[in-house]
């Protein structure tokens, strides 16, 4: 906590040694842990490991220049972020600096040893105290002060910080302040006078305090229908996307910030193009959210370490999004953190790691790798907060294995921690079948608790129609090896039209386009009819062959071709013109049936 | 400058020479060294401390002594002297002049490392470029700032097909050329000389900025040569309004000169021996591509690399791909059927295709129909694949005309003249006849309007 690393008087020291972002200090009484300020640049780094006379620091920023005896000065706290208003809609950097107040200062290009606070000091925010906020009451940490509209729709609560408490002995009425003027005067049990303000400050590598775990059970839902129905996530999970490159883990992560039912989305851009992150810039802003239709940028905020930017930073840029994460959760937000991409992340600690010169075990990664990815990851969960309230942090992580390897350490160790796994395939993606998540390799521990929000929402069928597609997709995919040995001959009737049908689902239901204005966001609800479709076509197309129908009169139906179209010439609020084709498509199938169980031969 | 000569080596190996400390050198300095003979070489503190400095040698340690070696601290970083007559000319790494002309003087000097874009001030770049190649601007397109690297292997003819990108590349309504930076590392004599009788010939030369390392030159020298190239792109294009596309070759020969140093310097590798930092320094290349708000330039960046014994999973093809928007895959197969560009379709990938083409910068089909060229493809590689075990005479009727497809896809949308520019328009029309050998319910990907307006199925096999 930031109140308890500070100690009196600062200390100057000097810089010994440079090896690449690593710097070597002589410097008395720093701390483990402790930012310090580098050199006539004001170098901003973190110190990581003590000798006796000397530390070592990791910087966040280029150390080109640095020389040795420049000076080094404490800032006596570790890296924490500023929590307050004014965090939805920015873009941040790796240790929350907001990169477009950069761009104002430095231009294009990121000057280095800037100093900007992290939430603007000017803007005025009307604060709203709550009835609660009376003198001479008692406020605990993580308690409610009162509210203010950080952007039309997310009400932002201003909490106590979590390691405050004590008597209200003076408070601000409601009014207009910045985020430095002083809200609250608690007198707390030493009899010290406390300040609160609009925002607090929280070191990123602890985890934020909250009052109990609860099970999940909603699930997340983001209108992806491979997702969503074939491999849930429940709000407060944990998931990870792994695949080789040009395999679409980027396009899958943004259409989960786009269309998930969070509150919030933090998109954490680790180690990634800076043209993803400007993708999202742009086109949020103009995207209405399904849930809410207001615009989605209003909902969301971004941490930018891209891939040339420091590699420190980007070990750093995974806890300050995190942590952010929580804070939003503790206002009792349901919020979705996508961070892109984990392995970048490992690649940061196994640079430093190799720089320190310690052991590396796989692949050159340090032993603590797996520790590691699983405490982060460990954020996760829904909670009770301190004031009662339920909140969830959902964490989603793309992986990006070394030639789409899933035995490389990052992806093996991700897939122990998570729980909902969307393994991406090349192959579907060589054939452009996106979302190319493999129905063989994902699965999804969270089943059980999403059929029955399914089941109440939905339909009680859900669970049942989901099995009987993935049924259907492994039959296929084991038919198809037949066919490569032998050709579509030796096929019985029967397993030509599980072929077709599975088919059926590949192209209809399991492709999905994101460019398409109606296919790209898809309802709980038109996931499921669809899906029963597909499922009643097959069976009834079943028993046709039973009766003996050639499967071909099943494949030439024009009906084909149509509902592998669905998807996007129906929107989600017209289900009832699914409704109609689908009886239509019934009425055909029952004249064929008739002529069958007149004329044709019947099967045993 | 400093004028200052040391002469305080305690240590040569390789490339890298250790030097006592309590110079005060920074980190990324430059240094002069001075041998017996009195030949000047060039050097960069890679490690500094109060004890010891480490300095990389770009033209290596050997022949050095450690008695008659004097070391002199430049007292600033590698910078590269920027001018616009920097335009037709010819330099090695680090930006000195290859072609008996005088080097360039000037005020406009910038640290070779650049720094780090800022995200926020990036804008998306969208503007379709056309090569004139249907696999590119039909499946793949090109869009100016984008990253698309082309993977190849020995043998194949990634020189010809850049070269033909450099002389065909433009956007479909606007006048204005392409201004190309060219970055050679390691390569042989005659690709370069290649490279630069194609700018002569197609009359580009006095546009084109060269920057040349053979395979007999300093082999450090190519790990700031695409540096140096791309500082002077970024003033090309950031100062001097001009769109730039910058081609580099071949960096496989960058990756395993950093591997040679690293290797030197005692880092822990990780696969392959490349060092674990790779990743974040192809990075710091490859990221330098892009467009900038509020500025008219733009940089375009086709970096060449030969993906060795032909392995796309290896790390350097591998952790390209991870960076840059795209690739394309060049097929050994194809090849050796004769057919050029041999344009492996399936891996082959531009993610920033989808915002550039459409409506508004090619034809409001082109989308559906690339979307609908790689599902018919595969779908026909999967034909042939299966022709081969049971024979193409046993193959359903459906298959048969997949085989058609994949046959004509490939001798006509694939293959194409090295000197034949098709325009998108002619691209997409091509691409409608050649899906009209497949009946219409095949076609899933394209809408009904766009079957009826472009498709004439006229039954057959």
């Amino acid at each position: 906590m930031p109140q308890s690393m500070v100690r009196g008087g600062s200390s100057m020291g000097k810089v010994i040694e440079i090896n690449g972002p690593l710097v070597t200090i002589e410097q008395p009484n720093i701390r483990n842990g402790e930012q310090v300020r580098i050199g006539t640049l004001g170098l901003i780094g973190e110190v990581i490991s003590l000798h006796k006379n000397s530390a070592l620091v990791q910087v966040y920023e280029s150390t080109e220049g640095l020389q040795p005896g420049e000076t080094v000065e404490g800032l006596q706290h570790p890296l924490s972020v500023e929590l307050g208003p004014g965090l939805l809609g920015e873009i941040f950097d790796g240790v929350q600096r907001p990169l477009q107040k950069i761009m104002e200062l430095s231009g294009e290009q990121i000057a280095r040893g800037l100093s900007v606070s992290s939430l603007d000091r000017e803007k005025l925010w009307h604060f709203i105290p709550t009835e609660k906020l009376v003198v001479g009451e008692t406020l605990h940490g993580g308690e409610l002060l009162g509210t203010v509209q950080e952007t039309k729709t997310i009400q932002h609560r201003i909490l106590v910080p979590p390691n405050q408490q004590g008597e209200i002995i003076e408070h601000a009425p409601e009014g207009d302040y910045t985020i430095e003027a002083v809200l609250v005067h608690l007198r707390d049990a030493e009899g010290e006078i406390q300040e609160l303000k609009m925002y607090h400050q929280w070191p990123v590598r602890t985890p934020r305090p909250y009052r109990a775990r609860t099970q999940s059970e909603q699930p997340l839902i983001t209108g992806q229908r491979i997702l969503d129905t074939f491999f849930p996530l429940l709000k407060g999970g944990k998931a990870a996307v792994p695949g080789p490159f040009g395999a679409g883990k980027t396009m899958v992560q943004q259409q989960i910030a786009r269309w998930t039912n969070a509150d919030i989305v933090l998109y954490v851009g680790c180690g990634e193009r800076g043209n993803e992150l400007v993708d999202i810039l742009e086109t949020f802003p103009q995207l209405t959210d399904p849930h809410s239709g207001r615009s989605l940028m209003e909902r969301t905020f971004l941490v930018a370490n891209t891939s040339n930017m420091p590699v420190v930073a980007r070990e750093a840029s995974i806890y300050v999004g995190v942590t952010m994460a929580e804070y939003y959760r503790d206002q009792g937000y349901d919020v979705v953190m996508v961070a892109d991409s984990t392995s970048r992340w490992a690649e940061a600690l196994r640079e430093v790691a190799g720089r320190l010169g310690q052991m590396p075990v796989e692949e050159g990664y340090p032993a603590y790798l797996a520790s590691r990815l699983a405490a982060f990851y460990e954020r996760a969960g829904s909670i009770h907060t301190l004031s009662g309230d339920s909140g969830s942090v959902t964490l989603i992580g793309a992986v990006s294995p070394p030639g789409g390897d899933f035995s490389e350490p990052v992806t093996s160790h991700t897939k122990e921690i998570i729980r909902t796994f969307w393994a991406l395939s090349k192959p579907l993606a060589d054939a452009r079948h996106y979302p190319a998540v493999s129905w063989i390799e994902s699965f999804s521990d969270y089943e059980a608790q999403a059929k029955l929000w399914w089941a109440e929402e939905v339909d009680p069928a859900w669970s049942e129609r989901r099995k009987q597609a993935l049924s259907l997709l492994t039959q296929s995919d084991e038919l198809e090896r037949i066919v490569n040995l032998v050709g579509p001959e030796a096929l019985s009737s029967k397993q030509r039209w599980v072929l077709e049908s599975a088919n059926l689902i590949k192209e209809g239901l399991l492709q999905q386009s994101a460019l398409d204005e109606v296919d790209s966001y898809c309802a709980p609800q038109k996931q499921f009819a669809l899906l029963d479709l597909m499922i009643h076509f097959y069976q009834q197309g079943e028993r046709l062959i039973d009766l003996g129908a050639p499967v071909e009169q099943l494949t030439q139906l024009p009906e084909n071709g149509k509902i592998r179209r669905l998807k996007s010439t129906i929107g989600n609020e017209q289900l009832d013109q699914l409704q109609a084709f689908s009886q239509q498509l019934w009425k055909k199938l029952e004249q064929i049936q008739a002529e069958y169980a007149s004329t044709g031969e019947p099967q045993p | 400058m400093k004028q200052l000569e040391y002469r305080h080596v305690t240590a040569a190996r390789g490339s890298l020479l250790f030097l006592k400390g309590g110079t005060d050198a920074a980190l990324g300095e430059r240094v002069s060294i001075r041998d017996k003979d009195g030949t000047l070489r060039n050097g960069q503190v890679i490690r500094s401390s109060e004890q010891m400095v480490l300095v990389q040698v770009f033209e290596s340690t050997d022949h050095l002594d450690i008695e008659n070696t004097w070391v002199r601290y430049l007292g600033e970083p590698f910078e590269l002297a920027l001018s616009p007559d920097m335009l037709g000319r010819v330099f090695n790494g680090i930006g000195q002049p290859r072609d008996n002309r005088p080097p360039i003087i000037s005020n406009i000097v910038r640290n070779v490392n650049g720094a780090p874009v800022n995200p926020a001030a990036r804008a998306y770049p969208r503007e379709f470029i056309q090569t004139g190649i249907s696999t590119i601007d039909g499946l793949n397109s090109l869009v100016r700032g984008q990253k698309l690297p082309v993977f190849s292997a020995s043998g194949l003819p990634h020189n010809r097909l850049a070269a033909q990108i450099v002389r065909q590349a433009k956007l479909p309504d606007d006048a204005s050329n392409f201004v190309i930076v060219f970055a050679a590392m390691g390569v042989s004599y005659s690709d370069t000389q290649f490279f630069q009788s194609e700018f002569e010939s197609s009359g580009v030369l006095r546009n084109v900025v060269m920057f040349t390392n053979l395979a007999n030159d300093p082999t450090m020298e190519r790990l700031i040569l695409p540096r140096t190239a791309l500082t002077a792109a970024e003033y090309l294009a950031y100062e001097l309004d001009h769109h730039v596309l910058v081609v580099i070759t071949d960096m496989t020969n960058y990756a395993e000169a950093l591997r040679e140093v690293a290797t030197e310097k005692g880092d822990v590798p990780s696969r392959k021996g490349y060092p674990g930092y790779l990743y974040s320094d192809l990075a710091e290349i490859y990221e330098r591509a892009g467009r900038v708000q509020n500025r008219h330039g733009s940089i375009t960046l086709i970096p060449i690399l030969s993906m060795p014994s032909d392995d796309i999973t290896h790390p350097i093809p591998d952790l390209t791909g991870y960076i840059t928007e795209g690739q394309i895959v060049l097929s050994r197969e194809l090849h050796s059927k004769s057919i050029y560009p041999p344009v492996n379709v399936p891996p082959s990938l531009s993610r920033l295709m989808k915002d550039g083409i459409g409506r508004d910068f090619t034809r409001s089909d082109h989308p559906h129909l690339s979307s609908q060229l790689y599902a018919s493809y595969t779908r026909a590689l999967e034909a042939r694949n299966l022709a081969s075990i049971i024979g193409a005479e046993e193959l359903s009727q459906r298959d048969q005309r997949f085989l058609k497809f994949a046959d004509a896809f490939e001798s006509r949308f694939i293959q194409q003249g090295e000197d034949e520019e098709r325009s998108i328009i002619e691209t997409l029309d091509l691409a409608w006849e050649l899906l009209s050998l497949l009946p219409p319910e095949e076609l899933s990907r394209v809408t009904e309007e766009e079957i009826q307006k472009y498709h004439s199925w006229e039954g057959g096999l």
